[in-house]
């Protein structure tokens, strides 16, 4: 067990966690910011995508001891009111279907275009292959993306 | 017992009381008015809230003029809160943009909640009109009283009472305390909109979730949260029916964080399709110490009778079993004669793997158990079966027993099993903490309620007409009937209804049998059930058969289903009759002529038959479920052993469409969810365990390789509204492999697809 202090959507957080406790479940369980979500624990699906330093990363692959002095950003604080460019292109387009996945591919989405603002079509989808969605909604999320890359 | 006389919701029924059918024999919701003793119309029983206006159980508006509607049926990516209530919102005339939309708890005074079967729209289409019409017709006439005016003067629109020849208008809030003293119209007095006057019923609506989904506020199953609750996760028995012997739970309570380790019993053989497998929780202060606690837990199994069970080997004996004589389920003609003077005999077997739902929010609940009293949150797609379950296992009163239904991480037919939610419920009544039970993507791909592996034989025979003459088709696959009896061996008549016996084509000789598949696992149904492996070998077969009659697919389908003629043959079918989906076959006849029309859009929209260059083609399939009546075409490009798929079309005939970018967004995601299993899902068991554990070896199709554009096209109709969760599934595989065989000129009989 060691104490952290996580700067985390601008503000600092501080709890005590072991060394290789997942930064997903630091988030989710001892600071409760639910809308990063768990989906595989391995690296595999996406779910759990935040930004660390602007960069995305999957937070149940991450110890909280790696995370030091770097910023992290979380799908709480990715905007003020819900509303970057991505999440209203997301409603706009109606690509959720349940959901669940969606925080993360807005994350990873979101990181794709700090990098590369203007992708192609297979930018895109090599850049999102690591968010799964059971619910299939790949065309709608594609599309969102360019939506706001062609802005 | 051989196999089940059940249909698939009577299977369900067994285990979840009531069931639809018991809902509908209460009558109709107007007419019938009491369903289990709970009054769905009643202006009385508002005590102290004489400030709300509650026509029906559905809805309440209150002085302030806020409009409630209930979602009384369970979101899991289908759009159902948005989608119901719009009916009623629409009927009633109601601001849409100002609805507040609240989830029902369990309760019996809603009717059913078993959100299952692609039924939520087709059984509360017409009750919803009628909730939203009859408070309409209230507010109109409390309106009219007030301003002495005949009541067909009056009209309703963005929650407010018009009177058009005067301009006068009130709002709905204004109107509460009067139309709350008014008698509930009869049945016979209620005026439905005309379909040109729906404001919503017809367009694309949003979600009403939208917006909390993208900011990360939406608040799923596993996101539940109370004060001093504990995460449990749990090492269950890695084979299904076995049991713990022992456990050691020394060096997991060493981890810190750990504060319990708990077994939990489970029921052994039959395993059910509601009891918890047998297992020992580790309740923890978070998430990472329960799994880490459970790592470090020592468990001796006793494995049971299933502990020597291969899948392989189970196909590879059901590919002998399927070639013999097995038990006739439907009958036309003669099919000995007609395979004996047939010119061409055509005989191939299908295999499809067991597949997993792999939600992508696996199973987790949270429950609070104090004072006689328990209290759940669950992403449950059966809230009222849930309820009953719990009941049972803790020996209380239903009354005592609370479930929210949160918001699910996608359910597909496994979030309607509440093995989870008991899990929990157990759990915080032998701690006395409140438990959340969080499954891991490795529970949940080992411990899953599967779709079962199949094999399939069919024989199909042309004779010297050229006509398709004989139809013979073989099944075997364990049964969902036998996770509550072992003693099923067969599919019951209502996997066999889904997409088998209900085989539509003009032939003068059909005989489908059935053979045995024991059961070793948990089964249970997903997206579509049956309908894959029975639509994959009738629809890749008729493709066959159009090569050999030397016809273009299309045509040969459009041949197949002869004239115009509402189908009957439930007397063919050996037990006699055919479920329909549980819907009278007048209510909800069998139509060749909408599926001929689906079929001639959807060849329209794909422009069939056009060129493509070498190694581009296309491929069709049409198949009808779950009422709903579909045709797909898959366009594929082949590069080796990989294949993209530029384009998808859908035509598909629901009856009245309710909300047109949900029925597209279904159709989107039924493609994908079936490109997954097509292409890359398989479970395999060995030793009575599951080989795969995470979505490394089990995998679901990822963006570079999923369908780029899927065109979706709504046949215009003011018929009964039919579901869409489930019926873009089956057609889209076989669909598939027919491209890939018009590309390459390779036939695929096995999932998940290889050439
Ligand atoms: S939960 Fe982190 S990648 Fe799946
Ligand atoms: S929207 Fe359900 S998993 Fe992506």
């Amino acid at each position: 067990m060691a104490e952290y202090t996580l700067k985390i959507n601008g503000k600092s957080y501080t709890t005590n966690a072991p060394e290789d406790m997942p930064l997903l479940w630091v988030l989710r369980d001892l600071l409760e910011l639910r809308g990063t979500k768990f989906g595989c624990g391995a690296g595999l699906c996406g779910a759990c995508t935040v930004h660390l330093e602007g960069a995305a990363i999957r937070s149940c692959s991450f110890p909280v001891s790696a995370v030091g002095s770097q910023a992290i950003t979380t799908i709480e604080g990715l905007s003020e009111n819900g509303d970057h460019p991505l999440q209203k292109a997301w409603q706009e387009h109606g690509v959720p279907q349940c959901g669940y996945c969606q925080t993360g591919q807005i994350m990873n989405a979101a990181a794709l275009l700090k990098q590369n603002p203007k992708p192609s079509e297979t930018e895109v989808e090599k850049a999102m292959q690591g968010n799964l969605c059971r619910c299939g909604t790949y065309t709608r999320i594609k599309s969102a993306i360019l939506s706001v890359s062609n802005d | 017992m051989k196999y089940a006389k059940d249909n698939i919701q009577e299977i369900k029924a067994d285990v979840f009381k009531p069931s639809r059918r018991d809902f509908l024999k209460a009558g109709s919701l107007l007419s019938g008015g009491l369903a289990l003793g709970v009054s769905f119309w009643s202006c009385d029983s508002k005590g102290a809230k004489t400030a709300l206006f509650e026509p029906n159980v559905y809805l309440t508006i209150g002085t302030d003029g806020i409009v409630t509607i209930m979602a009384h049926r369970t979101e899991m990516g289908q759009g159902i809160r948005t989608s119901l209530p719009l009916v009623l919102a629409d009927e009633l005339g109601a601001d849409w943009e100002k609805v507040n939309i609240e989830q029902a708890l369990a309760d019996e005074k809603y009717g059913d909640q078993n959100t299952d079967g692609s039924y939520s729209i087709r059984m509360f289409y017409k009750p919803f009109r009628e909730a939203g019409a009859t408070a309409r017709q209230m507010l109109v006439r409390a309106a009219a009283a007030k301003w002495k005016v005949n009541e067909d003067e009056c009209s309703t629109a963005k929650s407010e009472v018009l009177h058009t020849a005067s301009g006068k208008s009130i709002s709905f809030g204004e109107l509460v305390e009067d139309a709350s003293k008014l008698e509930v119209p009869e049945a016979s007095e209620i005026q439905l909109k005309a379909v040109e006057d729906f404001e919503l019923i017809g367009k694309a609506t949003p979600i009403v979730d939208g917006h909390n989904i993208a900011s990360g506020k939406a608040v799923y199953g596993i996101d539940a949260a109370v004060e001093g609750m504990k995460i449990a996760v749990v090492k269950r028995c890695p084979v299904v029916g076995g049991s713990v012997v022992s456990f050691d739970a020394e060096k997991a309570k060493a981890i810190p964080g750990v504060l319990e380790v708990i077994e939990i019993k489970g029921p052994g053989l039959p395993a059910t399709l509601s009891k918890p497998l047998s297992g020992v929780a580790v309740i923890a202060e978070n998430t990472w110490a329960a799994i880490k606690g459970r790592e470090a837990l020592e468990v001796e199994w006793d494995l049971g009778p299933n502990a020597t069970y291969d899948s392989d080997q189970q196909i590879a004996e059901l590919k002998e079993s399927v070639k013999k004589k097995g038990t006739d389920r439907r009958v036309r003609g003669n099919f000995t004669q007609a395979k004996a003077s047939a010119k061409k005999v055509i005989e191939h077997t299908y295999v499809a793997p067991h597949l997993a739902h792999a939600t992508m929010e696996p199973p987790a609940a949270l429950a609070v158990v104090k004072d006689g009293k328990c209290e759940v949150w669950a992403p449950t797609q059966n809230p009222q079966g849930a309820r009953d379950v719990l009941a049972e296992e803790l020996g209380m009163e239903k009354g005592n027993i609370t479930i929210h239904v949160t918001l699910l991480g996608g359910g597909f037919g496994r979030k309607s099993k509440p093995d989870f939610i008991v899990e929990a419920a157990l759990l915080a009544k032998e701690s006395g903490y409140p438990v959340k039970v969080t499954w891991t993507r490795e529970d949940d791909i080992h411990h899953d309620y599967f779709h079962a592996l199949s094999v399939q034989r069919v024989v199909a025979t042309i004779d010297s007409q050229n006509k398709l003459s004989g139809w013979n088709h073989h099944i075997a696959y364990p049964s969902i009937s036998a996770t509550t009896d072992t003693s099923v061996l067969q599919p019951s008549v209502g996997e066999m209804m889904l997409g088998a016996i209900d085989f539509a084509y003009q032939v003068p000789a059909i005989q489908i049998e059935t053979h045995d598949a024991k059961s070793h696992l948990r089964v249970g149904w997903l997206r579509s059930v049956r309908n894959i492996p029975q639509a994959y070998a009738i629809c890749t077969m008729l493709d066959e058969v159009a090569e050999a009659r030397g016809m273009d697919p299309v045509q040969n389908i459009l041949d197949l289903l002869g004239e115009d003629q509402n189908l009957t043959f439930a007397e063919e079918i050996t037990d006699g009759g055919y479920p329909n989906y549980g819907e009278s076959i007048e209510d909800y006849p069998w139509e060749t002529a909408r599926m001929k029309a689906v079929i001639k859009k959807v060849a329209e929209d794909a422009n069939w038959g056009r060129k493509l260059p070498s190694g581009s083609a296309l491929g069709f399939a049409a198949h009808k479920s779950f009422l709903t009546y579909v045709a797909c075409i898959v366009e594929v490009k082949v590069n080796g052993s990989s294949v993209e798929i530029p384009n998808v079309y859908y035509a598909l005939d629901c009856g009245t469409g309710v909300n047109t970018d949900r029925i597209k967004s279904q159709f989107e995601g039924g493609a994908q969810f079936a490109a997954s299993f097509a292409l890359k899902s398989a479970i395999t068991f060995k030793e009575g365990r599951v080989v795969q554990n995470n979505f490394d070896g089990y995998e679901i199709i990822r963006m570079p390789e999923s369908p780029k554009n899927i065109h979706v096209h709504i046949m215009e109709s003011t018929a009964k509204p039919t579901g869409v969760g489930e019926p873009p599934v089956p057609p889209f595989a076989p669909a598939l492999a027919n491209a890939i065989y018009a590309a390459t000129g390779k036939r695929i009989y096995e999932m998940p697809m290889k050439w």
